[in-house]
């Protein structure tokens, strides 16, 4: 329908004094809900129990393949009919399914009430319910309340607000330590963790944990590092609890590995000379892992579309390490105090977007043709019928793309669709 | 509030999309939060569609609430008629938007817009996609179909004509409808007879104008055109027909109708594909009363019970469906095969339905057929929800007599081939064969069958290694050895019996020795219990 019409609104879009363009139109992400996808694989014995309506039970399931567990760690307390008459029956309801859930499930030892779009329109008060139900369950099961709703999160925004709701549960400490703050595949987070503590630093930690009780503490004398762009939430809750910001480029590729590791070096007091001899040898297998990939994207032309926040860094990486172009860098929401390095290690001029107007947004797409689109599920398969390369955004969520050892990977990924376009024969 | 960690059907504006998605030039403004967009990827990911659903959604943020969300959605619904210029609207509501109560449906009155605009009125919380489905299809055929018009005279200036038959219910994202469409499409073409709309797939509004001109409606799927089709039947007097063909007994039974209906002779010869020489085949005469477990939508899961129970001798140990609007021909079935019906949509009580029926096949949906990978169960998907298996590139019908075909095939391939079958039951004691390897075709996943048997060899090991001999008990004295009072020589036994309804003759067992008092079960026990429940 609409491709065979004339392109409309191709002409420059409206940028902002900062060289932003932010737009306020249909925006095709996911909700702050699909993040319990990866967050109850990262807290393994933590339920995510969404108050919500079908379309949350059906989103969840239609994102993350419910169907290969036996039994998940997540589920869907649907709203009927009857909880819209009386809130003070959506409580009681609520307080049922909970010891329903919690007598079935007893190694659950942390149950998150994550609300939703309906639960907020409703006003339905979960933080009053943790705190009922923890009276309840404490100390066997800890209950915790977040948003994930569309109307307040997009897509990883979920995780922000749930660390956000962990950090005033940590326990106190004045030790000196550094923290790892966001969900990391184990594999990766041990590679970080092995390399800080190389450094020489004395203890390193990471939030979240893998077990509920295994939780770190915090204090003044910790920093942190932030391992993931969109956890602007969090950050301001851990800077409550007096804990220190380390501002540093994130760790993606081998630059912002360094630069990510680099900053903790410093404010941990670490030679320069032992940085170099810790880092040489992953930095060099890095160096390998870029080189078999830059040949193939030397000069490609790239589109983000806004999905997951992780789009600045991921940008910086492909132009800075890789030689791709920039056409768009589109993002759902743009933290300018965490992404202020990754900002300026743009290419100059780089258009950055915030927002979106969906249909405006792929008219750009269209008029550009750029070599590889980064966009979500919803998008792909049209633009490749279009003859456009895609590369799906939540891959990236995904797939363990951090640090010096995943460098080459995460290149691989953008690398898959250009090879493929070029092998098919069909 | 009701605990879902899984559910076979969406909300019932996802109903709405899978009719939106399936026609053409129709468009679908629907008031909806930010993240209810995610359903536009089970159209282009499960499906491959390889356009967008068109669909526009408002997407609405916290910061919108507490100003004009209705301005929102005039100015969405006009970007999108702009945008699109499509012949017709739909407007509604998803599950959030239902609580703001912004009237959609009134506001997009107001704003004159220059196509049909068509409410909906979809209620989230209390229905779901099938009965959105249909109603959205309803809605849609009342609003634009033309009550003026009529089926052409039945002689023309090139004489008489062939009759016209509309072919209702298919939409996007619907279980082999793009395959069932064409297979009955052609059989009819085969009858003689013409289609004048295929709806919603394919459809544009401008055909639904036109619907009328029919001579009577094929109902193919009575979750969704149910509806439509008796609203039809009451405006323009349009037969329906309601036999749904899916199985060579149907299919035939469809023709029938369709004839009697159209007014046309019966063909008398008329090519039933291959399905029924197939199952009198000698080759199949293993499938003689295999125990088949079969859930799904109402009508699928019905019409699965008659193909299996009639065309292929199978016998039907459990019969149920999800969507509650066809409990009752779910029930009737039912009763007809003796089986108690399954009326649910707790996939829990569904798995626990198949484990206590043991069944050697299970028919069902893709969740089912997890169910039955966990049970090591043999399954064949016959249902919604979809999958992205079950889109095949070939064509793959479940209707007419080439999907007959098709069911014989899939339904029959997952289970152990005769011949293996014999091989298994002759040779288990062999001691280079193992019956926990399972049948050879499905490789490694469905190996070891064997929580409820162990190894008949079980002594063995204790009395070969030359440590603590003394300290083993003599494996064939008959004492109680296992939980459950099993001497075990009874479990030796019991690992004798084929695996498939090993599950079965164990829990029999045991129920047997429970109700008279039997505290210690031997070989004898297992026999009694054989003849006590073969009666």
């Amino acid at each position: 329908m609409s491709e065979e019409r004339a392109l409309p609104g191709c002409d420059a879009p409206p940028v902002g004094a900062d060289g932003i363009l932010r737009e306020r139109g249909q925006r095709e992400v996911f909700c702050g809900l699909t993040g319990i996808i990866w967050l109850h694989r990262k807290i393994q014995d933590a339920f995510f129990l969404v108050v919500g309506s079908r379309t949350c039970a059906h989103l969840l399931q239609s994102a993350a393949g419910v169907m290969v567990f036996a039994e998940p760690r997540f589920g869907t307390a649907i709203i009927e009919e009857k909880d819209l008459a009386g809130l003070a029956d959506a409580n009681e309801e609520l307080d049922r399914v909970v010891t329903r859930l919690l007598a079935r499930r007893p190694d659950i030892r942390m149950l998150f009430l994550v609300g939703s779009c309906p639960s907020e329109v409703i006003k339905l008060d979960l933080s009053r319910a943790a705190q009922r139900l923890n009276q309840r369950f404490s100390p066997n099961c800890h209950v915790l309340n977040y948003s994930g709703s569309g109307i307040e999160t997009t897509f990883t925004q979920g995780e922000d607000a749930c660390l956000a709701a962990l950090v005033p549960e940590l326990a106190f400490t004045d030790e000196t330590q550094l923290m790892i703050v966001g969900s990391l595949p184990d594999i990766v987070e041990d590679q970080l963790t092995r390399l800080l503590v190389d450094l020489g630093i004395p203890k390193v930690v990471s939030l979240p944990a893998r077990k509920a009780g295994g939780m770190p503490a915090i204090g003044p004398n910790t920093k942190y590092l932030l391992a993931q762009p969109f956890l602007a939430e969090t950050g301001t809750a851990l800077d409550k609890r007096g804990a220190v910001h380390l501002p540093a480029l994130f760790p993606f590729g081998a630059e912002g590995t360094t630069a990510w590791l680099h900053a903790a070096a410093q404010a941990f007091g670490v030679s320069e000379e032992r940085f170099a001899q810790v880092t040489a040898a992953p930095r060099e297998r890095a160096r390998k892992g870029l080189a078999l990939y830059r040949d193939k994207l030397n000069g490609k032309r790239i589109f983000f579309m806004p999905d997951s926040q992780l789009e600045v860094p991921l940008a910086r990486f492909l132009a800075g390490e890789l030689g791709m172009e920039l056409v768009e860098v589109g993002t759902p929401y743009l933290h300018k105090g965490h992404l202020i390095d990754e900002i300026a290690a743009l290419p100059a001029g780089t258009l950055v977007s915030e927002g979106q107007d969906v249909d405006k947004q792929l008219d750009r797409v269209r008029a550009a043709r750029p070599d590889l689109t980064v966009c979500g599920l919803g998008l792909a398969n049209p633009l490749e019928k279009e003859g456009l390369s895609t590369k799906w955004a939540i891959e990236l969520v995904f797939s363990p793309i951090h640090g010096y050892d995943q460098a080459g990977d995460l290149a691989e990924l953008f690398a898959r669709p250009l090879h493929r376009r070029d092998l098919l024969r069909v | 509030m009701q605990l879902t960690v899984w559910t076979y059907e969406g909300p019932p504006h996802v109903g709405a999309m899978r009719v939106a998605t399936g026609m053409k030039q129709l468009h679908y403004v629907l008031h909806a939060p930010q993240g209810d967009t995610y359903a536009d990827l089970l159209f282009t990911m499960i499906e491959r569609r390889d356009h967008r659903p068109p669909v526009t959604y408002t997407t609405f943020q916290a910061r919108d609430l507490g100003k004009d969300t209705a301005e929102l959605f005039q100015k969405s619904a006009r970007d999108a008629y702009e945008r699109f210029k499509p012949q017709a609207i739909i407007v509604g509501a998803s599950c959030t938007a239902e609580l703001i109560q912004d009237d959609p449906a009134g506001l997009a009155e107001t704003m004159g817009l220059p196509c049909p605009v068509i409410p909906l009125e979809l209620p989230s919380y209390s229905r779901k996609e099938n009965w959105g489905a249909s109603e959205t299809f309803y809605q849609i055929v009342r609003s634009l179909a033309d009550k003026e018009r009529r089926p052409p005279p039945a002689v023309g200036p090139d004489g008489p004509r062939r009759p016209l038959a509309n072919i209702l219910g298919p939409t996007a994202l619907g279980f082999r409808h793009r395959d069932d469409v064409n297979e009955i499409s052609q059989l009819l073409e085969t009858l003689g007879i013409a289609v004048n709309v295929v709806a919603p797939l394919n459809a544009t509004p401008a055909d639904l104008v036109r619907l009328g001109e029919a001579d009577f409606n094929v109902c193919l799927y009575p979750e969704i055109a149910a509806q439509a089709c008796s609203w039809l039947e009451r405006t323009f007097r349009q037969k329906t027909v309601k036999t749904v063909p899916i199985g060579v007994n149907a299919t035939r039974e469809f023709v029938a109708e369709v004839c009697a209906v159209a007014g046309i002779a019966p063909p008398a010869d008329l090519d039933c594909g291959r399905m029924g020489w197939w199952s009198r085949s000698i080759d199949s005469t293993y499938l003689t009363g295999k125990r088949v477990f079969i859930f799904g939508d109402g009508t699928h899961a019905v019409a699965a019970a008659r193909v299996a129970s009639e065309e292929l001798g199978f016998k039907v140990v459990g019969l149920g469906c999800y969507n509650r609007e066809f409990a009752r021909e779910v029930r009737a079935a039912a009763e007809k095969y003796g089986v108690e019906p399954l009326i649910s949509d707790d996939y829990l009580a569904v798995e626990e339905a198949i484990e206590a029926a043991a069944p050697e096949l299970v028919l069902g949906t893709q969740m089912e057929r997890h169910i039955a990978k966990r049970l090591r169960l043999p399954c064949a998907v016959i249902s919604a929800p979809v999958h992205v298996q079950d889109f095949p590139a070939r064509h793959s019908p479940q209707m007419g007599f080439e999907g007959a075909n098709v069911l014989f095939d899939t339904w029959v391939h997952p289970l152990v081939m005769g011949l293996e079958e014999h091989l298994l039951t002759m040779f288990r004691e062999d001691f280079e064969f193992s019956d926990a390897a399972g049948p050879s075709h499905l490789g490694h996943a469905s190996a070891a069958h064997a929580p409820a048997a162990p190894p008949a060899a079980a002594p063995e090991p204790a009395a070969t290694s030359g440590v603590a001999v003394a300290e083993a008990p003599p494996a064939t004295i008959e004492r109680a050895a296992e939980p459950g009072g099993w001497t075990a020589e009874a479990l030796a036994e019991l690992g004798k019996i084929p695996f498939f309804v090993r599950g079965k003759a164990r829990r029999n067992t045991e129920r047997y020795a429970a109700e008279h008092g039997v505290t210690t079960i031997t070989r004898e026990t297992l026999y009694e219990a054989k003849a006590h429940y073969a009666r």
